[in-house]
């Protein structure tokens, strides 16, 4: 995802005021007052309110927000369709809030392209050249920009449709026109303005699909607009959250469903299906007590499970690879055989998970032996943490575990 | 009634300074407008009627209808026959001169008009008070200014028939969808590109419609003219109403009515082929 940071956009305290008293706005903004103070004071509506952040190379960076949130206007400010008041945007190194008209239409031009919620298609004009559109307006010679077209609308599988006129397509046709106009200027970046939400669900959620799978071959920085938090979680690397035109989180899913900065995002998070996001890595407990299966015997094993108060334990090797899991009864039946060791008794087929299992996922793995899931590396089998079946249980239905207990007493009593 | 102000006493003070100062600018545009009509008119009557009626009929038969076509060629056929064909032609090119210059002025200005709020504001009380003065009133400095005869007929009819077109004009460029004109700044086109490339494609059907409405009022006010001695059919009409001659009067109208039926017919079917 992100690994390989490489900084390709950088927002630094962008601020968008609308209005005929901008310079004012700014004067009581810097000096801390509120969107609504302003409001009053100055007639002007703060658009986006100092936003920072930065997007890496080949990074897909979802902004969302519901309406009003700033989220397109501050997507505008990217490639300046709407004026920044201030602020900088910095993309690949190059200030251009401070980029002269002429080097803007170039930046426009050659390195970020954008997708529409309307699809903003030229209605009199046929699908291959509304998707080499962007390629005439930098005066690119005739052959060679219908070439590039015709490859655009291959890679959106729109092969045979060149010649049809827009309004002969249907919403997500056309979408792929605009996704393939977008493309064909072979852009580093692209800013993508709730290019789906004009979609009906079925197709909405293909076109996902099929975005995240070209963003694997294509590798593109992809800004992308929504105000819909289950494509959010779907598309983005990481997600920016706004709202009033403030930046109230950023992060990836995983972070903003587990650790919502505030009550707004812990809001809307809430509606989320949480089964599909929430993995293993987030609910495992790391720092759990094993048992070393080259050192420690039945008898050893008795003695950390009293402890802790447990009656089960991962075994690992010498190298922390997980071999499977002892219980108390087993080692006391082994320790009165006088056995010294515990492989006789290691259960070893016990479920494991990785790292980036879903809740969803391990929910059948839940067993009547109420035995802990296993996390192991994907890669080496390193025990990594266990996640508890009551902690699984507690994640899917929402209820705590004192909770059902309760719903379990009243189900008897019925 | 006694008279409390007296604006008209302005109006004349200002037009009778304009005719005595610009008087070599107005002899400019005369000569050189005159020019331009008599030749539009010589063209259209050196040509043999038989090919115009059979081009006019091609024309609307190819790009209208057959219904059309059948209207052009009998239609013309007849005003030949009822022997108003010189007079046909003089209107005729006294409507393709004015709605020219017409719309040379209006569409720029309708252009400006969607661009520019600023524009827009002093644009459309003009174009109110151009649009609902009289027709009649524009005869006189007209004359004023140019004499009598054609090229203040012209004058006239240009100024009466530019309204709709710079209205429809600026209408479609505002109703261009404001998605697709961000589209096209947003892969960085200049202003140039974007009023040739995505506006005036957009607007055309809307500024064609403008086109049409323009060459009607044209064609209404060209008979006005014909008071002012600017010829063709509006003569031939005004003679039937001076002599109460109830025979050309009808004739002539009829001519008009002809006229005005082809002319709209093509020019509409044209605006919607696109």
């Amino acid at each position: 995802m992100t690994s390989n940071k490489n900084l390709k956009i950088k927002v630094e305290d962008l601020t968008l005021i609308f209005g005929n008293n901008k310079t004012e706005a700014l004067k009581l903004l810097n000096k801390g007052l509120t969107k609504e103070e302003i409001l009053k004071k100055t007639n002007c509506t703060v658009g986006v309110n100092k936003a920072s952040f930065e997007i890496f190379e080949g990074e897909m960076f979802v902004i969302m927000g519901l309406s009003g949130s700033g989220k397109s206007t501050l997507l505008r400010c990217l490639n300046r369709l709407i004026e920044p008041t201030d602020g900088d945007v910095i993309i690949n190194g190059r200030n251009i809030t401070k980029e002269s008209n002429e080097k803007l239409l170039d930046t426009r031009r050659t390195e970020m392209s954008m997708v529409f919620q309307n699809f903003g298609l030229l209605p009199h004009r046929t699908v291959l050249d509304n998707a080499a559109f962007g390629l005439e307006i930098r005066n690119e010679e005739k052959n060679s920009r219908l070439q590039k077209a015709q490859e655009a609308l291959e890679t959106v599988g729109l092969k045979g449709f060149e010649n049809q006129m827009p309004s002969q397509l249907s919403g997500g046709m056309q979408q792929r026109v605009g996704l393939a106009r977008a493309l064909a200027n072979n852009p580093q970046v692209l800013l993508m303005d709730e290019a789906f939400s004009a979609l009906d669900p079925l197709i909405r959620s293909d076109m996902q699909d099929e975005l995240l799978e070209l963003q694997s071959k294509l590798k593109k920085t992809i800004v992308f607009i929504t105000h819909d938090l289950d494509e959010a979680i779907k598309l983005g690397d990481r997600i920016l959250i706004m709202k009033d035109g403030i930046i109230e989180q950023i992060g990836t899913a995983e972070d903003i469903l587990t650790n919502p900065a505030s009550d707004y995002v812990k809001a809307f998070v809430e509606k989320v299906d949480r089964k599909n996001i929430i993995t293993a890595g987030s609910l495992m407990f790391k720092k759990v007590a094993a048992c070393h299966i080259h050192k420690e015997g039945p008898k050893a094993a008795i003695h950390k499970m009293r402890d802790l108060g447990n009656d089960v334990l991962p075994v690992l090797s010498e190298d922390r690879t997980f071999l499977g899991l002892v219980w108390l009864r087993d080692c006391l039946a082994a320790e009165k055989k006088g056995e010294k060791s515990l492989s006789s008794i290691l259960k070893s087929e016990v479920p494991s998970v990785y790292m980036h299992y879903t809740v969803e996922e391990m929910l059948p793995l839940i067993t009547e032996s109420r035995a802990p899931i296993t996390v192991v590396d994907e890669n080496t089998g390193k025990f990594l943490g266990i996640v508890t079946q009551s902690s699984l249980i507690i994640e899917s239905t929402r209820f705590d575990k004192n909770e059902i207990i309760e719903l379990k007493e009243k189900a008897k009593e019925q | 009634m006694e008279k409390i102000i007296d604006i008209g006493k302005y109006i004349e003070i200002i037009v009778n300074w304009m005719t005595v100062n610009f008087k070599p600018f107005f002899d400019l545009i005369k000569n050189s407008g005159n020019a331009f009509i008599e030749g539009v008119e010589w063209l259209l009557l050196s040509i043999p009627f038989y090919i115009i009626i059979i081009a006019l009929t091609a024309l609307s038969f190819f790009k209208v209808n057959k219904s059309t076509a059948a209207t052009t060629l009998l239609g013309l056929t007849l005003i030949y026959l009822l022997g108003f064909w010189q007079e046909t032609m003089e209107t005729l090119a006294l409507i393709v001169v004015s709605t020219v210059t017409a719309l040379i002025i209006a569409i720029p200005v309708g252009i400006w008009s969607a661009k520019n709020k600023m524009a827009s504001k002093i644009i459309r009380p003009i174009l109110d008070f151009m649009q609902t003065m009289p027709a009649f009133v524009y005869l006189i400095p007209a004359v004023l200014f140019f004499s009598i005869g054609k090229l203040p007929g012209a004058f006239a009819t240009i100024i009466f028939a530019m309204p709709p077109a710079v209205r429809l004009t600026t209408l479609g460029i505002q109703q261009v969808p404001a998605e697709v004109v961000e589209a096209a700044r947003a892969f960085g086109a200049t202003k140039k590109q974007l009023l040739f490339k995505v506006e005036l494609p957009l607007a055309i059907n809307t500024i064609l419609a403008g086109v049409n409405q323009t060459i009607m009022m044209a064609l209404s006010m060209v008979v006005i003219a014909g008071m002012i001695a600017a010829g063709g059919l509006g003569e031939k009409v005004l003679e039937g109403i001076n002599n109460l001659n109830i025979g050309l009067g009808f004739e002539s109208g009829l001519a008009v009515v002809i006229l005005a039926i082809i002319l709209d017919r093509t020019t509409q079917a044209l605006g919607k082929k696109k």
